[in-house]
Order: C-alpha cells, then sequence, then structure tokens
C-alpha cells in the first residue's frame, strides 16, 4: 500500500467503519448506562434557589470555591486544552468543509494562523497536565493504562493535524493520512474509555444536582 | 466463593442504579475529590482519594452491567472481588469516611461520590466486612433500642431530673401533641441540658410536645453500618410512635446522622411517604426566632466560631437557620472561610466515631488538625455547633491537642440565654 492508497483507505471505509462504530457504541454505551433507571426518591421536598439538576449542570463548569488555589493546573490546564480542542476541531475550516460534505451543515471557520496558534498552546496544555498527572500523588494513584492511553489517543489527533499542515517530517499526504486514522483510533475508543464523560457528564452532574436538590441544597 | 462473600456482590449489584452507572463513566481521574476529602488533605496518603474508595462497587458495575466487562468476565480477563479486598477496603469505607459529603460537591463531572459510599456499605454489611464498633452499636440499637445500649428507665430518669431542673413538665406518651420529640443517646447521656433546653423554648413557645417511651432514640445505626433492613426496623419504630400518637411533626435533635435517617432516607427505607413532618430542632428555633418568640435575655461576648455539621446542612438541607440563631445569641461570631456547606468534618461521623481501634483514632486524631487549624485561624477559644457526634469527637479532639476550646451546643446556648 503506498501513501496515495493509505490516504484513499482512512477516507473512505476507515472512516466508514470508525464513524460506524463511535455511533453504534455511544447509542449502546447510552442505553447500557441510563436504561439502569433510579428509584423515585419519596422524601418530602424541600425547594431552594438554585438547586436542581440543571443549575449543577451549569455550576460544575466553575471551580468550586477554594479550589482552583489548591489544584490550579487541573482547571487551568484542563480548561485551556477542552476549549483548544473545542475551537481547532470546529473552527479549522478543512474541518468544517468535511461535515459540509458529510452533512450539509457549514459555518464560518477561523484564520488559520489563529488555529494553528491554539493547536500549540493545547498540545503544551495536555503535556502540562500529563506532567501533573504524574507529579500530583492522588493523581498518580488513581493512573492506570487507560489514563496515559487516552491521553495519547487524544493527543496523537491534535499532533499530526497540526504537523500535517506545518508539512513536519513526513510528506504531506502521509501525515495527512496519519492524522485521519488518529482520529478513526479516537473515534472508536471514545465509547469505550473514560473519554466517554464527554457524554456522560451531563447526566451525572443532573442526578446529583437533582438529588440534592430533593433536599434543598445547591451543589 | 464464601455464602457472605456472594451476598455482598448480590447486595452491591441490586444497588447499582443509572446514576452510579453515569458516575463510574464519568470519572476522569483527574484526584481532584482527594483535596475535598479530610483524610488526604492531612495524611497526603493517596488511598483516601474518594473515588478509590469504591474501587470493589465499580468493579462489580463494570463486570456486570457493560457488555465489555461482561466479555472479559467471561473470557477470565477480569479481576474479581475478593473477601480479602473487601477486608482491606473496610478501612477505607468507614474509618477513613465520615459520609460528609464534600467530595460530592467537588466533582467537576459530577460525581454525587457519598451517595456511592452509602450504597457500597450495602455490599459490605452483608458481607461482614463491617468495623467491630459499628456493628456492635447497630446490634445494640435493634436488640435494645439505642446504640448506646440505653433502655427507657434510664431515659426516663433523665427526664425527672429535666423536669426537676426547670420546673417544667416533660409529656411522654401524649396523644395528640404538635411534635413527638426525639433524642440521640449521646444527647441522653452525656448532653442532658439539650432536653432541659428544650423544654424552656417550648413552654416559652407555648407549643405542645411529647417523649414517646417506644421511640426516643433518633439515630440510626443501620444507615451507618449500610444495612437498609437494619435501618427500616429502627426507622419504623418512629414511624410507627408517631401515627400512633398522632402527632403532626416529629422533632429531630441536632445529631447529624439522625437527621439524615429520619427526614431524608426515612420514607425510601420503609416506601412511602410520611403521614407527618420532620423537622429539624434547628428550623423550629429560627421559626421561633423569626416569629419573634426567642427573644433573648442577653448575649454571649466570647468570639466564637460556627461547625456546621455535614450532615445537618450540607446534605440535610438545613444552610439558612444557623448564622441567624448564632448572631441571635452571639455578640462575636466570626464566619469563617470554609463555612456552611463547605464546612470541613468533626472527622467522625458516619458511624466513624464508633470504630475505636488504635489505628481508627490515631487516624481521627490526625484529620482533626483541620478543625484545630479553623479555630486557630479565627483566633477564637469558643465553637459552637449542633450535633452531638460532632462534639464529643471535636472533644476528643480539644483533649487530644491539650488546646483549649471552648465547645457549646447551639441549642443549650439560645435557652441559657432566653428570656425569662
Amino acid at each position: 500500500m503506498n501513501e496515495l492508497q493509505f490516504l484513499t483507505w482512512v477516507r473512505g471505509p476507515g472512516l466508514d467503519i470508525a464513524v460506524g462504530i463511535f455511533v453504534l457504541g455511544v447509542v449502546w454505551r447510552l442505553f447500557e448506562i441510563y436504561s439502569l433507571g433510579r428509584k423515585k426518591d419519596l422524601s418530602t421536598p424541600r425547594h431552594a434557589a438554585g438547586a436542581s439538576g440543571l443549575h449543577t449542570v451549569f455550576r460544575r463548569s466553575l471551580p468550586p470555591p477554594g479550589m482552583l488555589k489548591r489544584s490550579p493546573v487541573s482547571y487551568i490546564g484542563g480548561y485551556i486544552f477542552h476549549i483548544g480542542l473545542a475551537i481547532v476541531v470546529f473552527g479549522f475550516a478543512p474541518h468544517i468543509l468535511l461535515v459540509t460534505n458529510l452533512t450539509g451543515l457549514s459555518w464560518p471557520g477561523l484564520p488559520s494562523q489563529f488555529v494553528d496558534l491554539v493547536a500549540v498552546v493545547t498540545m503544551a496544555a495536555m503535556v502540562v497536565v500529563l506532567v501533573d498527572r504524574i507529579n500530583k500523588p492522588a493523581k498518580r494513584f488513581l493512573s492506570t493504562f487507560e489514563d496515559w492511553f487516552t491521553w495519547a489517543v487524544t493527543f496523537l489527533p491534535v499532533l499530526t493535524g497540526w504537523m500535517a499542515v506545518q508539512h513536519l517530517l513526513l510528506p504531506y499526504t502521509t501525515m495527512l493520512a496519519l492524522h485521519i486514522l488518529s482520529v478513526e483510533i479516537l473515534l472508536v475508543v471514545l465509547p469505550f474509555t473514560k473519554l466517554f464523560h464527554a457524554f456522560t457528564l451531563f447526566g451525572s452532574r443532573w442526578y446529583n444536582g437533582r438529588a440534592n436538590a430533593q433536599r434543598g441544597v445547591p451543589v | 466463593m464464601s455464602v457472605s462473600l456472594e451476598k455482598g456482590i448480590h447486595a452491591l449489584k441490586e444497588v447499582i442504579d443509572a446514576p452510579i452507572a453515569s458516575y463510574f463513566e464519568s470519572c476522569v481521574h483527574c484526584g481532584l475529590c482527594a483535596e475535598a476529602c479530610l483524610f488526604y488533605t492531612e495524611t497526603g496518603d493517596p488511598k483516601y482519594t474518594p473515588i478509590h474508595k469504591l474501587e470493589p462497587l465499580r468493579r462489580v458495575y463494570e463486570q456486570e452491567y457493560t457488555l465489555l466487562g461482561r466479555l472479559k468476565k467471561m473470557v477470565g480477563l477480569s479481576k474479581p472481588v475478593t473477601d480479602a479486598e473487601l477486608d482491606q477496603w473496610q478501612e477505607l469505607v468507614y474509618d477513613s469516611c465520615t459520609m460528609c459529603g464534600r467530595c460530592s460537591l467537588i466533582c467537576p463531572v459530577g460525581n454525587d461520590i457519598v451517595y456511592m459510599v452509602r450504597k457500597l456499605r450495602e455490599g459490605m454489611a452483608v458481607s461482614g466486612h463491617v468495623p467491630d464498633g459499628i456493628r456492635s452499636a447497630t446490634k445494640r440499637t435493634v436488640e435494645l433500642g439505642g446504640p448506646m445500649g440505653l433502655k427507657w428507665p434510664a431515659v426516663a430518669n433523665v427526664l425527672r431530673k429535666a423536669e426537676e431542673a426547670t420546673g417544667l413538665k416533660i409529656p411522654v406518651d401524649q396523644p395528640g401533641a404538635e411534635y413527638l420529640v426525639l433524642l440521640s443517646s449521646m444527647e441522653i447521656v452525656n448532653y442532658p441540658e439539650y432536653i432541659e433546653a428544650l423544654a424552656k423554648i417550648f413552654h416559652k413557645a407555648g407549643i405542645s410536645f411529647t417523649l414517646a417511651s417506644d421511640a426516643f432514640e433518633a439515630t440510626n445505626a443501620g444507615i451507618q453500618i449500610g444495612n437498609s433492613d437494619l435501618a427500616k426496623v429502627i426507622v419504623s419504630r418512629i414511624v410507627d410512635a408517631a401515627e400512633k400518637l398522632k402527632v403532626k411533626k416529629v422533632l429531630s435533635p441536632e445529631c447529624g446522622h439522625a437527621y439524615m435517617a429520619i427526614r431524608w432516607e426515612g420514607p425510601n427505607l420503609i416506601g412511602r411517604p410520611f403521614g407527618f413532618e420532620v423537622v429539624h430542632v434547628l428550623e423550629l428555633l429560627d421559626e421561633l426566632r423569626q416569629k419573634g418568640v426567642l427573644k433573648m435575655k442577653d448575649k454571649l461576648k466570647d468570639p466564637l466560631i460556627l461547625h456546621d455539621p455535614c450532615q445537618i446542612v450540607r446534605r440535610g438541607g438545613v444552610l439558612q437557620a444557623p448564622e441567624p440563631l448564632i448572631q441571635q445569641v452571639a455578640e462575636n461570631y466570626i464566619p469563617i472561610v470554609d463555612k456552611q456547606k463547605w464546612n470541613w468534618c468533626c472527622g467522625g461521623g458516619g458511624g466513624a466515631s464508633a470504630i475505636h481501634t488504635e489505628e481508627a483514632e490515631a487516624l481521627r486524631a490526625k484529620v482533626f488538625q483541620i478543625k484545630k487549624r479553623q479555630i486557630e485561624e479565627a483566633g477564637v477559644s469558643t465553637m459552637v455547633t449542633f450535633c452531638a457526634n460532632c462534639r464529643i469527637v471535636m472533644e476528643e479532639g480539644f483533649d487530644h491537642y491539650e488546646m483549649n476550646t471552648k465547645l457549646l451546643g447551639m441549642t443549650e446556648l439560645l435557652a441559657e440565654h432566653l428570656e425569662n
């Protein structure tokens, strides 16, 4: 297989397989989790302002009092790489073009030099949170193979994409093919690892907020 | 697999629901819950990271309720939960977790970690991996009526003394009263002034109340050990007495876990809503304050801070009453940084104070440093709280560090300064 055949495969059958596993995986996992249901709370609720599932969905995006100081890298690094990923994925013109070709949806892209800068900042933030994972006792203690693996799987698409645009190391075609392949690996892995928090986080925050709202505590 | 382990794992399978599944799937191992837990902040030992305390429950979830987990189990790739492991986890689930619920407020993905600890305790209790101290407290509550083995004649004796001290009648088994008053054994034994205070306040407000000779104990060791069947037996006593006496309201004592047990877990344990209201004593006092009934003859001058008991405030939702009440009676109340729902636990809730092994006591003393710091940073020598268990635990802490701190109960403090 030469590099052009490689690129053709990742753009065609490769992408179909990855998107297929991703979509089926997400649907299955969501079913598996949320079909378990829960018991109704029979206690008489206490009402309090700001206490509800929805409030918690939004409130948990901000650091609780004192926590920014206790773990600045988690919060600042976390914000930067999450927002950075969103900008790179949804703001880069060629990505939008791909979505437009697949679904017909379209939105204006960001200047490529800006996206370029964001990609570098995102990678830097990811390296910093990785170092923090190694340095902080609680983080290191909790870490399993999955934590290192999912970090790599998230980092590689950004790195390969940036390198393709910069024409670094390998010919553009090969790097682009590697970039698409790395995204496909990410899609396949996402529903079955901790990366699935991208979906369940909303449910988790809502359940927690709802349960505490019953007792009148905004959490 | 031993029969008890099988029962334990079955119990864990039973308690796993959609929230628990969602929580485990959301965890990204960020470790921020450790920063919320006094057992981690004061020891620096990462094994006390709250989410780690749930590892046996997580594996049962993965192995029983996820497709990949079931496949892994089928081909023998998963690590089964064993008796030896649960034995090792006992320290993490009981000694070093007071179910204070601070972690549940911190988790960025929104996991209600304390909810899961409570559920894991169900499996720990059934499989027999429970500290002796909590086990015997539960046994005494079921067989004798209270965790300290206190029987009615002894309680009646304390009531009689309270009547003598106050010159007021304390009604027992009186049908049709507005309030059925519950007590905690710790209050009866260690702080009988609480009963006197209550009698004075009820008398002053002109509210009818009664005690029930067959349901005086409000605490629920069944919940602390994590056994819903026993917890149901214990809570049913109160429900039966309240319904027999046809009271409108049941008054929970200051004790935190008692309030949690009767107010929030109670209806879910018996499987139906109550026909009466459950009121925490501070809610009643604050209501009386707003009505202008709770007038003080003078105020306490000493600078003081408040310790908000976890199960009443953070987890129980009595958020607004404590501060106005303390301001009613204290001239120099100093609000601390981590107050109200952000307060740090005394270190002995959730049954932990009933564990008397050397290791557990040493650990409790160690984590008490966080309370010590709060007191020292505020520069006060008086602290007020409203939970009998917090009081005992913190007094042990003061003794351990030879601190000169005075600890006062909110209800008694109010009663002491009440206008005659």
